[in-house]
C-alpha cells in the first residue's frame, strides 16, 4: 500500500470519467452561503431542475451580514435582497439553512467542522475558496465557482482534474508566541502565492501531528493563498477526539465504526507524492505581511526585503507593494503604527484564537485612536467565549465585541477601512482594497500578534509581551 | 450543447501585471447582487479609480475582447463574479502567463478560454497590442497560438479545458446530470452515506 489520502479520497469518489478527460466527482459535503448561490439556484429554475441530495447542501449566511444590529429588514438592501434570495432558495428546494435565527449560525467554515459536518474521508465543495479549511479533518475540499454551485446542487457531483500532491512537512516544536498562523504565512512566503497551483498540499510532520483541529484548521484555511486549492492533514486520534459527540457525527457503535474508516483513509507510510518540501518550524518567528499578497511577508524581527533581493521578474510586484503600503525597502514592521486591529475571520475567528487573543489583552488597553474589533467566528464561538468571560476581557480593554460573520475580512457588511487606514488583522488576504477602502492597508498576522498591536498601537512583537 | 469555442478574434487589452487577484477584478463590494447582470461595468473599478492610465480606461481599448496579462492571473477569492464581470465587460478570452486554478476553472465554465503564454511572447503580444490597439488578436484552440500581424505565440491549455471548449460541452451541466444512476451508485458505496450516516 503506498496510496496518500488525497488519492484514497479521489478514487472513493469517482463516477466515471468524462469525455473531457476530467473525473466526474462525487460530493460527499455542499456548503454554501448568501453570496454565491443566488445565481446558482438561478440557474436550477431556469432549467428547470431539482437538487438531487438536498440533505447534503447545508446553507449559512456569512459575508453580508452586520455584525452590530442585525435586525431586519438590513439597512443595507442588497444586503437584505441576498438575504431573503437564500431564505426562499433554502425552503424552495428543501436545504437546511442555519440563519441568524439559528444558534449555529456562522462563518461557513467553522459551522461546518462545528457541527461535525465535516468528516475525514469526505470530499467538500464550497463557493468559497477558504473551504481548503476543511481539509484539517483529512478531506478534499476546495473552493468553487458559482456554475459549479449548480452542477453540485443538480448533480452532487463536478468535472475535476485530478491534482498532483505536494508533501509540506513540517517538524519541530513552535516558539513561545508563534502559532499555526506563523506557519502557513512562513510556508507561503517560502513557496509563493502562486506555489501551490496544480498541487494538493499534505501538511505532515510532528508540528502539524501536535495541533489542535483548531490549530490545522488555521493551517488549512490558507492553502489557497499558497495557490495550492486544496491542503489536508491525515486524521488521528486529535480528530477523532474533535469529533466525537458533535451533533452531525455518528453515535455509539456506529462513532466506532466511523472512527476506524476515517483513520483508514490517511495516507500510507510510504505514500507516493510528487513533490516533497520540509521546514524546520523551530526557525519560525511570528510572521507579518508587509505587502499586497500573502507571500510578502517576514518575520516581525526582520526589515522588508530590498527590491534587488527579489529575482527580477518580480520586482515590478514588489514595487507596486512598497508604494501602495508607503513603506521602504529595509524597514522594519515593528513600530509601525496602527489605525484598526481585527480579530475574526474563518482563518482565525474560533475559540482558541480568541482565548490566545484574550490572554495578551487581559489588564490592558487598547491604544489611543485605534479601532480595535472581535468578531467571533460563530454564535457558538461567541456564546463560549462569553461562558469563559473574554468577552469581558476584550470590552474593558476597549475592543467592540460583535455578532458572528466574516466581516472586515472581505468588508462585505458595513465593518470597512476608511481611506489609507491601516489594520493589523488576523483574516486571510492582504490584497489592495481587501478590507473595504480602495486604498485601505492591511499586515496579515496571529490573532496574538493583532491583540499586541491593538495594545501598542503599532506592529510588535508579540513575544515581548509574554508573562 | 453550449457553443463551441474554438476562435476567439478581436482587438486586445494590455494588462501584462502579476498577481492580479479577484479582489482587483471585482471588489466585495459589487458582490451584493442576486444576478450577474450589470456586474460587467464594475470590472476593475478600483484600479481604474486609482490610475486614470488603467487599460479598462481608456477609449482605444474599449472593445477589447482579448486580454493580455502576467502571471498567477485571478488569484484569491473563489468569486465567479470575476470572470462574469470581465465576460461582461467584453473579454472574450484571456491570455496569461499563468491562472489561479478556480479562476481558470471559472472562465472554462463559462466558455472563455484562459489560455497561457510564455512572458517573452507576451512581452510581444502587450508591445503589438499598444503599437496598435485596433489590430485583430486571434486566439486559437485548434492551432493553439494566440496572434496579432506578424506576432504569433504558441499557447497552451489543459487539454481537458481545450476539450471542453472545442467541442462545446463548458457547460458540464448535461454531462453530469445523464450520469444519475452512475452517481447513486458512488453515493452507495460510501460508507458515510450509508453505513454511519450520522
Amino acid at each position: 500500500m503506498n496510496k496518500n489520502l488525497f488519492n484514497k479520497v479521489w478514487d472513493n469518489h469517482t463516477v466515471g470519467q468524462l469525455s473531457s478527460g476530467q473525473t466526474q466527482l462525487f460530493i460527499g459535503l455542499h456548503l454554501i452561503h448568501e453570496v454565491t448561490s443566488p445565481q446558482a439556484f438561478a440557474m436550477l429554475r431556469e432549467r428547470n431542475l431539482k437538487v438531487l441530495h438536498p440533505e447534503r447542501t447545508f446553507a449559512t449566511v456569512d459575508h453580508i451580514v452586520p455584525t452590530l444590529s442585525q435586525a431586519r429588514p438590513f439597512k443595507d438592501l442588497l444586503a437584505e435582497e441576498m438575504m431573503s434570495a437564500i431564505e426562499k432558495n433554502c425552503k424552495d428546494f428543501g436545504i437546511t439553512l442555519m440563519d441568524l435565527n439559528d444558534k449555529r449560525q456562522g462563518v461557513v467554515h467553522i459551522v461546518g467542522p462545528e457541527q461535525g459536518l465535516t468528516q475525514p474521508g469526505m470530499t467538500i465543495a464550497c463557493g468559497d475558496s477558504h473551504t481548503s479549511t476543511h481539509g484539517a479533518f483529512g478531506t478534499i475540499s476546495f473552493g468553487i465557482g458559482t456554475s459549479q454551485v449548480a452542477y453540485v446542487l443538480a448533480t452532487q457531483t463536478l468535472a475535476m482534474s485530478r491534482p498532483k500532491v505536494r508533501k509540506v512537512e513540517v517538524n519541530g516544536a513552535l516558539g513561545r508566541g508563534v502559532f499555526a498562523k506563523d506557519v502557513t504565512l512562513h510556508i507561503i512566503r517560502k513557496l509563493g502565492v502562486q506555489g501551490g497551483v496544480g498541487y494538493a498540499y499534505e501538511y505532515a510532520g510532528d508540528t502539524f501531528a501536535r495541533m489542535t483541529m483548531e490549530e490545522r484548521m488555521t493551517v488549512c484555511n490558507m492553502s489557497i493563498e499558497g495557490g495550492a486549492r486544496c491542503g489536508y492533514i491525515n486524521p488521528d486520534q486529535t480528530t477523532v477526539q474533535y469529533l466525537e459527540g458533535r451533533p452531525f457525527v455518528p453515535r455509539g457503535r456506529d462513532f466506532a465504526t466511523a472512527a476506524e474508516w476515517w483513520l483508514s483513509q490517511a495516507s500510507d507510510q510510504n505514500a507516493h507524492y510528487d513533490d516533497v518540501v520540509k521546514f524546520d518550524a523551530t526557525t519560525i518567528a511570528p510572521t507579518v505581511t508587509w505587502g499586497i499578497t500573502p507571500g510578502q511577508a517576514i518575520g516581525i524581527d526582520e526589515v522588508i526585503p530590498t527590491l534587488d533581493s527579489y529575482p527580477s521578474d518580480e520586482r515590478t510586484v514588489v514595487a507596486e507593494a512598497l508604494a501602495y503600503m508607503d513603506l521602504k525597502e529595509q524597514q522594519p514592521l515593528e513600530g509601525l503604527k496602527i489605525d484598526v486591529a481585527f480579530i475574526g475571520s474563518c482563518t482565525n475567528g474560533r475559540i482558541s484564537d480568541l482565548r490566545e487573543a484574550a490572554s495578551i489583552v487581559n489588564g490592558h488597553r487598547v491604544a489611543p485612536g485605534v479601532k480595535a474589533l472581535v468578531v467571533p467566528g460563530s454564535q457558538l464561538v461567541r456564546q463560549q467565549a462569553e461562558q469563559e468571560g473574554l468577552d469581558e476581557i476584550f470590552k474593558a480593554a476597549g475592543f467592540e465585541w460583535r455578532e458572528a460573520g466574516c466581516s472586515m475580512c472581505l468588508a462585505m457588511n458595513p465593518d470597512k477601512l476608511q481611506g489609507r487606514e491601516i489594520c493589523a488583522s488576523s483574516s486571510n488576504r492582504n490584497f489592495k482594497g481587501r478590507q473595504g477602502s480602495p486604498t485601505g492597508r492591511t499586515l496579515l498576522m496571529s490573532p496574538a500578534m493583532v491583540a499586541a498591536a491593538a495594545i501598542k498601537g503599532h506592529a510588535t512583537d508579540v513575544r515581548n509581551m509574554l508573562t | 450543447m453550449s457553443a463551441e469555442v474554438i476562435q476567439v478574434v478581436g482587438s486586445g487589452v494590455p494588462l501584462l501585471l502579476d498577481d492580479i487577484d479577484t479582489d482587483r477584478i471585482i471588489p466585495a463590494r459589487f458582490l451584493r447582487c442576486v444576478t450577474f447582470d450589470g456586474i460587467g461595468q464594475y470590472a476593475f473599478e478600483d484600479d481604474r479609480q486609482q490610475d486614470p492610465s488603467h487599460p479598462f480606461n481608456q477609449p482605444e481599448y474599449k472593445n477589447g475582447k482579448v486580454l493580455i496579462a502576467g502571471r498567477n492571473f485571478g488569484c484569491g477569492s473563489s468569486r465567479e463574479h470575476a470572470p462574469q464581470s470581465l465576460m461582461r465587460w467584453g473579454i472574450a478570452a484571456i491570455v496569461a502567463e499563468s491562472f489561479a486554478e478556480i479562476f481558470f476553472g471559472n472562465c472554462t465554465s463559462l466558455g472563455v478560454p484562459a489560455v497561457a503564454a510564455k512572458r517573452a511572447d507576451l512581452e510581444k503580444l502587450n508591445a503589438a497590442v499598444k503599437a496598435d490597439p485596433t489590430a485583430e488578436v486571434v486566439v486559437d484552440l485548434k492551432a493553439m497560438t494566440a496572434s496579432i500581424g506578424d506576432v504569433k505565440a504558441t499557447i497552451e491549455m489543459p487539454a481537458s479545458a481545450r476539450e471542453s471548449l472545442t467541442t462545446g460541452q463548458w457547460d458540464f451541466l448535461a454531462q453530469l446530470l445523464s450520469n444519475v444512476p452512475a452517481i447513486e451508485a458512488t453515493a452507495d458505496r460510501l460508507p458515510y452515506v450509508k453505513s454511519f450516516a450520522g
